[in-house]
Order: C-alpha cells, then sequence, then structure tokens
C-alpha cells in the first residue's frame, strides 16, 4: 500500500511543480539556515571534558570585599598569589592546581633560526591527572619536582614537530627565555574548546593550543611573568613581577577535582573556613562569600558561549517556523485542491486513516527531498561560516555524520507534524458534498 | 468597494487567512529586530577611531632573555633596548614618525583604570571616571595623526620610562575631549588637576585631544570607549610595540623593511607572522564578528522575505483557482476587471495589516526579551513602522501576480462547470 501512496504523492508533486519546488525550496533553506547555526552552537557550547566535567571544580574566593564584586555579588574570577598559594599548600581536594599563563619565546638550537614565541601555562604537577591530559611520549612531573622547582617542561605534539622533529624528545632540552628546561613528556594532540582551565584569560576558544606546561614555582623563581589578564582593586605597592605577588591583584585561574557530595560540602567548608582565618587575621574585613562551581556551571557564569552565537541560533530557528508555518499553508493549498479526488476515494470505501497515511506520505516525500536540498546548503553553510564568524569559533564547526543525519531528520518530522493540520483538513472532506458538486 | 464581502469570503478561509497574518507577523518580527541588529553593527563598525589609520602600521616584538624588570637596573636596560629600536625605526627610509605605543585602539589589549577629581579615590568605589591609558612618547600624536583641540603637545622632556608593573606618579596627561567633558562638564579642562588610580600625586591635564578610541571592542569596554587618557611614558618590558607612520605610499615598502632591521639591531627577539600588522588588518580583526553577523542576520532576512512572498502567491493562487467560477459570476454580472484585482488586493492589504499588527507586538516583545537576555539595546519604534510598511508593500507585490491572473477569467467561466 505505501508503495502505492509513494506513486501518488510522486504524480501529484509532478502534476504542480511550482508548488512542489516552493515547499522544498523553503524547507531546504530553513533546515539549513537552523542546521547551520545550531553547528556554530553546539561547537562552542560543548563539554569540553563530558566525562568529568561534574568532579572539577572552580573556587572564588572574596578577596576584595564589597567594593570588588560584580553586580550579582560574585567574587573575583580569578585568584591572587597568596590565595592560591595557600590553597595548593592546604591541599584539600583529592587533585588541585593552580595555573597562570605564560608566553616565553623559544630559542632553537639550531643557531639559524630565529627564536620563536610560545603560549602555555604554568601549573602544578596534579593538573595532569586531573584533566586526563593525552601524554604521547613519557608523563607530567611529580609532586617532588613541585616542591624542587625542577627544571622541566611538557610540550604539546606541534611544538615537539617543530623542534625535535616529531621523534620521542623525553629527556631532551629545550631553551625557554634562555634557561635550558628538560622534557619529560609530550602531549597527544591537546586543544579542548573552550580552553576550560582557564578561560578567564583564553577567552574561551583558541585555534593553537598551549604549546608549553612547566612547574607554577619554577616559572614563579624564573621571573616568567604572566602573560594573561592582571586585575586589581588597588596599585600594588612594590614593583615589578614580584610585587605582583605580594598584591591583591587576580591573575590565577584554580580548579579541582571532588568526587563525591561530601567531598563538595567539606571543601565548601574549608573554603569559608579559610575566608574566616582570613578575616581573623585582619586580611579581610567581610564576611567570606566564595563560590564553588562546577564546571559547566563555571563555564555559564563566564558566558563563554558567546551572545551573538546564542542569537543567530534563536533567528535561524525563527526562520525555520516560518518555513514550515508557509509549508502548511502550501501544503493545506495542495491537498484541498484535490477535494473530489479524496471525495472520491472516500466514496469507494477509503477509511479515513487511508487518506492521512496518503497525505502525510506526500508531506513526508516534500520533507525529503527539502531535506536533501538542505544537506547540501547546510554543508555550504558550515563551510562558509569562515568567511563570516571570528577564526577560533568557525574552526570548530564541523559538518559530521550526526548532522547530516539531524538535518534529514528535523527536515522529514518537521514537514509531517506542518502536513498534519493539512491532512487532517483533507481527511473531514465530506464525500457526498465533493461528488454532488461534480 | 465594500469590505463586507471580502471580511464573508475570508470567514470561509479561516486556515489560510490565519496562517498568512501569521507568517507576515513572525517575518515582521524577526526582520525588524535582525536589521536593528544589522544597523548597530553598521554604526559601531562605521565609527571612526580618532586616528588617521592609512600609512600606520603596528610593530609588536619580544625580546629573548631581556632582563627582568625586577632586577637592579633592569629596567634602564629594558629601555635601552627599546631606544635603540626606536633609533634605528626612525632613521629608516620611508617611516614619518614613530612612537612606542603600550596599545592602539581595537586592539583588545588594554590597561584600564581609573581618574578622579579627589586624590587617594579607593579603586572599585565606583566614583571615579573609567579610562583606558596609553604610554608612549612625544610623537604619539603625529604618529597616530590625533587632533589636539586645546593646550599642548608633549615634548622630549616631558617624557619618563618606568617598569611596566611599576606605577610612579603621572604628573602630566593629554586626555580626550569625551573625558575632559566627563570630568569637567564646565568646560576648559586644560591646566586642571586630576588624580589617577587612587594616586595621591595630581596629574595636570596639559592637552586634549579631539578623539581616541580605547583599545577594547567587547561589550565590556561600551561604557568607556572615548575615555582614553594619554600618559608620556615609555613601558619597559621584555616586550614593546611601536607604531610607525610611513609617509604616503610607503606602507609596504617600509613594513617589508622592518623585520630585517630588527634583527640587525638585535636578533635575539621574536618576531612573527603577527608582529607587523598595517592598521587595516586590526581594524578589520577587531570587527570581524560583527561584520559576520551582520551578513548572517542580511542572509536570514533575505530568505525569510522570499519565502514569506512564495507563501502569500502560493496561497492566493489557490485561493484564486478555487474561486474560479465565483470570479467568473461576479464578472458576468458586470465587475470590472479592476474590481477583480482590487478585490484580491484588499483581501491581502486586510490580512497583512492584521498580521502586521500582530507582528509589532511580536517584534517589540522579541526586542525586550533580547535586552534581558542577550545585552540588546532597545529598537527605536521607526524600525517597527517602517517594518509594517515593508510587509504591506512585500504583500501587495506578492498578490500581484495571482490578482491579476484573477482579474483575466474570463465572465463565460460562470456557465462553466469548476
Amino acid at each position: 500500500m505505501f508503495g502505492y501512496y509513494l506513486e501518488l504523492a510522486i504524480r501529484s508533486l509532478k502534476r504542480s511543480p511550482g508548488l512542489t519546488a516552493l515547499m522544498v525550496l523553503a524547507i531546504g533553506f530553513g533546515v539549513a539556515a537552523s542546521m547551520t547555526s545550531w553547528s556554530v552552537f553546539r561547537a562552542v557550547s560543548g563539554d569540553p571534558i563530558p566525562w568529568k566535567s561534574s568532579q572539577l571544580f572552580v573556587p572564588q574566593i572574596d578577596t576584595w570585599g564589597p567594593n570588588g564584586r560584580s553586580a550579582d555579588g560574585d567574587p573575583p574570577n580569578a585568584m591572587d598569589y597568596t590565595d592560591a598559594v595557600a590553597l595548593m599548600r592546604d591541599h584539600r581536594a583529592k587533585l588541585q592546581s593552580a595555573m597562570y599563563e605564560i608566553s616565553p619565546s623559544i630559542v632553537p638550537a639550531d643557531a639559524a633560526k630565529h627564536p620563536i614565541n610560545v603560549s602555555g601555562h604554568a601549573v602544578y604537577s596534579e593538573f595532569f591527572p586531573m584533566l586526563d591530559v593525552p601524554f604521547k611520549y613519557g608523563t607530567g612531573w611529580s609532586a617532588r619536582d613541585d616542591q624542587n622547582r625542577a627544571q622541566v617542561v611538557v610540550i604539546n605534539s606541534k611544538l615537539n614537530q617543530k623542534l625535535f622533529g616529531g621523534a620521542n624528545s623525553v629527556g631532551k632540552s629545550i631553551n625557554l627565555e634562555r634557561q635550558d628546561y628538560r622534557v619529560v613528556g609530550v602531549l597527544n594532540d591537546w586543544n579542548p574548546q573552550p580552553r576550560f582551565y582557564d578561560v578567564v584569560n583564553s577567552g574561551g576558544f583558541s585555534t593553537e593550543g598551549d604549546a608549553v606546561f612547566m612547574p607554577f614555582q619554577t616559572a614563579i623563581q624564573a621571573a616568567i611573568p604572566n602573560d594573561g589578564n592582571t586585575n586589581c582593586n588597588a596599585v600594588p605597592k612594590e614593583s615589578g613581577f614580584v610585587g605582583l605577588q605580594h598584591s591583591s591583584c587576580v591573575w590565577i585561574a584554580y580548579m579541582a577535582e571532588l568526587d563525591s557530595a561530601s567531598a563538595v560540602t567539606a571543601y565548601r567548608n574549608y573554603l569559608n573556613g579559610y575566608a574566616r582565618d582570613q578575616q581573623q587575621a585582619g586580611r579581610f574585613s567581610w564576611a567570606p562569600n566564595n563560590r564553588l562551581r562546577n564546571l559547566p556551571a563555571w563555564l555559564d557564569s563566564q558566558h563563554i558561549v558567546p551572545s551573538d552565537t546564542k542569537v543567530s541560533l534563536l533567528v535561524a530557528f525563527g526562520l525555520l517556523l516560518v518555513c514550515l508555518v508557509n509549508t502548511v499553508g502550501l501544503l493545506l493549498a495542495k491537498f484541498l485542491r484535490r477535494s473530489s479526488e479524496i471525495g472520491v476515494r472516500r466514496a469507494l470505501g477509503a477509511p479515513r486513516a487511508a487518506i492521512y497515511t496518503q497525505f502525510l506520505t506526500e508531506a513526508g516525500i516534500v520533507g525529503a527531498a527539502g531535506g536533501v536540498l538542505g544537506l547540501l546548503l547546510t554543508a555550504v553553510g558550515v563551510a562558509s561560516v569562515g568567511w563570516v564568524l571570528p577564526k577560533d569559533i568557525a574552526a570548530l564547526a564541523r559538518l559530521d555524520v550526526s548532522l547530516l543525519l539531524l538535518t534529514l531528520l528535523v527536515a522529514v518530522i518537521a514537514t509531517m507534524l506542518a502536513g498534519l493540520y493539512p491532512t487532517y483538513r483533507a481527511s473531514r472532506v465530506q464525500p457526498a458534498w465533493q461528488l454532488k458538486s461534480n | 468597494m465594500k469590505l463586507h464581502p471580502i471580511l464573508a469570503a475570508l470567514r470561509k478561509h479561516k486556515a489560510g487567512t490565519v496562517l498568512i497574518a501569521l507568517q507576515i507577523a513572525l517575518t515582521l518580527a524577526i526582520v525588524c529586530n535582525a536589521i536593528f541588529i544589522i544597523g548597530q553593527r553598521v554604526e559601531r563598525v562605521n565609527r571612526p577611531t580618532g586616528l588617521n589609520e592609512s600609512n600606520l602600521f603596528l610593530i609588536s616584538q619580544q625580546w629573548v632573555g631581556a632582563p627582568s624588570a625586577d632586577a637592579p637596573d633592569g629596567v634602564e636596560k629594558l629601555d635601552a633596548l627599546q631606544r635603540e629600536d626606536l633609533a634605528a625605526l626612525r632613521n629608516l627610509p620611508g617611516v614619518a614618525s614613530v612612537a612606542p605605543i603600550n596599545s592602539l585602539p581595537l586592539l583588545n589589549s588594554s590597561w584600564t583604570g581609573s581618574v578622579s577629581l579627589k586624590p587617594s579615590a579607593t579603586i572599585g568605589d565606583k566614583t571615579g571616571t573609567r579610562t583606558a591609558y596609553y604610554f608612549s612618547d612625544e610623537q604619539v600624536l603625529s604618529t597616530l595623526g590625533l587632533k589636539l583641540i586645546a593646550g599642548r603637545n608633549f615634548n622630549a622632556g616631558d617624557v619618563q620610562h618606568q617598569g611596566f608593573r611599576d606605577s610612579p606618579p603621572r604628573p602630566i596627561v593629554i586626555v580626550t575631549k569625551a573625558l575632559a567633558d566627563k570630568l569637567f562638564p564646565q568646560g576648559s579642562a586644560v591646566g586642571k588637576v586630576i588624580y589617577s588610580d587612587g594616586s595621591s600625586s595630581p596629574s595636570t591635564i596639559i592637552g586634549v585631544v579631539a578623539r581616541m578610541q580605547t583599545p577594547a571592542t567587547g561589550s565590556w569596554g561600551n561604557d568607556f570607549a572615548w575615555y582614553s587618557t594619554l600618559v608620556p611614558t615609555r613601558m619597559d618590558a621584555n616586550f614593546a610595540r611601536y607604531a610607525v607612520r610611513t609617509k604616503p605610499g610607503q606602507l609596504d615598502a617600509t613594513m617589508r623593511a622592518v623585520t630585517p632591521l630588527l634583527y640587525k639591531v638585535n636578533p635575539l627577539r621574536v618576531l612573527d607572522d603577527n608582529s607587523i600588522r598595517p592598521f587595516s588588518e586590526i581594524r578589520a580583526k577587531a570587527y570581524r564578528a560583527d561584520k559576520g553577523m551582520a551578513v548572517l542576520m542580511g542572509v536570514i532576512c533575505l530568505i525569510l522575505i522570499a519565502v514569506t512572498a512564495a507563501g502569500i502567491v502560493g496561497l492566493t493562487s489557490f485561493w484564486v483557482g478555487q474561486r474560479h467560477r465565483q470570479i467568473g459570476v461576479r464578472r458576468a454580472l458586470g465587475a470590472r476587471k479592476i474590481d477583480i484585482l482590487h478585490y484580491f488586493q484588499i483581501e491581502n492589504l486586510l490580512i497583512a495589516g492584521a498580521g502586521a499588527v500582530i507582528g509589532v507586538v511580536l517584534s517589540i516583545g522579541l526586542n525586550l526579551w533580547l535586552i534581558t537576555r542577550y545585552e540588546m539595546d532597545r529598537m527605536p519604534v521607526l524600525y517597527v513602522l517602517v517594518g509594517v510598511v515593508a510587509m504591506l508593500i512585500l504583500g501587495q507585490l506578492a498578490v500581484f501576480v495571482p490578482a491579476r491572473r484573477a482579474s483575466n477569467v474570463p465572465p463565460v467561466s460562470a456557465t462553466r462547470a469548476a
């Protein structure tokens, strides 16, 4: 029976090619616009570490007090050196790391080559196991290396390719800011988007991954300055990078892994206790006002998804809605034009269900055709986002099998939904009336 | 023509009428807001920075293993490196002037603080006025092409130098007119004293420039986009930026000459693909997202309008086909072609008008919702009014072809079976 309806539908669609083309075009464009926007939104709102994001937490300490809080009462979104180091020393989470962005220069061993500049982070040893960072060669450094301020680094595979031709470089040394550091590990392509461990400094997205990681205290000792944002509520009293470390300026990111609800509660209590201690010691003159958000909540609070992306998605869905309303109207016209045909079928004994199946099949075919057109247009759309969007974001939008399937599915289901009301009207056609009027 | 028969007929086609009206309403709501977004972005992209942007480029470079500013006389050594570069650049043929500078408008790398009329204000107590600092030397006005409208320019004797993270007193500054007007609404800011970043030592305003945008283009910088303060100080750090103005027509040649020159002065430095950029590139990068958004909204508007127009054509054609015989009857009873044409045109005007009324409510609602959720501005009513007129015209254009076909139905159709 389905084959018969298919044949009927195709015959009917061929009879009014203009109207059919109109519906297919509307659905194709509507679906393609929404799917292209969706691909961008999906890329920027994705969970960068889905298996663990609910266990990763970002603590915020109220170092500045009431005058330094945001409009909704949040303390600064980074830490000053005093708090970051105190939290690392207390070591109350299962794994934790303070981090700051660095941008050192590397002098290649080959004297004919000019120095290059790389981006990276100074972190603690627990950074690597906490974030499940994948290694190609070697591993991260040890807690002892942290304490001893060892001259070690972890580099990414791209830098390894550049400096060592991709060979296993563990044990070799590189020259950072004119000091030698021993390579202990080489990362396997790792550039999570957004760069969730330090969104404050990276702004969320970056096509270039961090190339160098070095022990936090090693970097402090070597006076490798921070490269990201420095926010101050008062001018530092002392000068230089050391002055920054003694100031209340915030410039350090922090992340902790807490595996259970009780661990979270315990850590929250610890943070409040820490703030109370600071209050008693006279450093803070206000009650504790800390925050402890898990990664998804943290990314949300930092507005990582650009509002342009959200507005585009909204507008594109609005376009799809208009296309569907349009399709409802055109299908209604198309179906009701065949009232006499429906009358004859019904008079010959076709039940309402048969009319439903016939017309929904027709709507489904229009949807499928619109979907195929939508696929092509989505491919064009995703390929051309690079022309209009910032490069860091455009590079994330990808055409994959799931997006293709979703495009087809949305087209067919949406068109069939749009076909429901016209089909209902078609099934209500009174056979007697139609036969009489002929 | 009486409206009654049209309304009576529409009552028989409720579904189609509602669908067209709904489509027009949604299209109006989306198109108005989209065009408003486009208008805002275009306005943003076109606002002048206050700089003479042609023949201007920026060098950003970093020294390798430079002396630490924390070390004794580290700052002096860093300053010597910088002066060496400046001297070499200023001798380059094709160069008109060079100024060391910490940032440029639209560069999105800023040093912000607050200035206040009282000494020792605490930062963050919101009494100060937020500003972005540009640290440069006596050549900054000529290099950037800033227009001095009051007071005097910096001279070589005014120029200090300091470590990147230090905060020595700033005895003299030049501010933008916007900032001067904000601080001194009575006017004549030249010679007045302000205090920067909670300092207790005064800064005297020696000059006012017409306009100079701050480096930040993000929404966080909107409140103080024109409040710039120029300080005659060379910043000494392990990196430095130099703004270079070339003689007319020599931009490309001069930019090509910079890399070999700086390597010759001191090979231990990082200069990469991004180190030497014309200002046009900085501008393009800063506004890429805005341009993209405008293009995207434009494309969506075009598709929307096309789809809605096509929908009106489709449904009206159907009605014309359906009423073929009735049209024939009316023609046989003496209606002229023009009467039939007007019938469909007025019918469309009624439906589009009803849709537009709903659309106005939806547009304003959508705008208000976007304001609460996505930091959008309030849309002027003019956008909606123009949108309404545009929708009515769109409806009339779309209905014309089917309506004319209807008017060509011969009176003899009345006698034929449908």
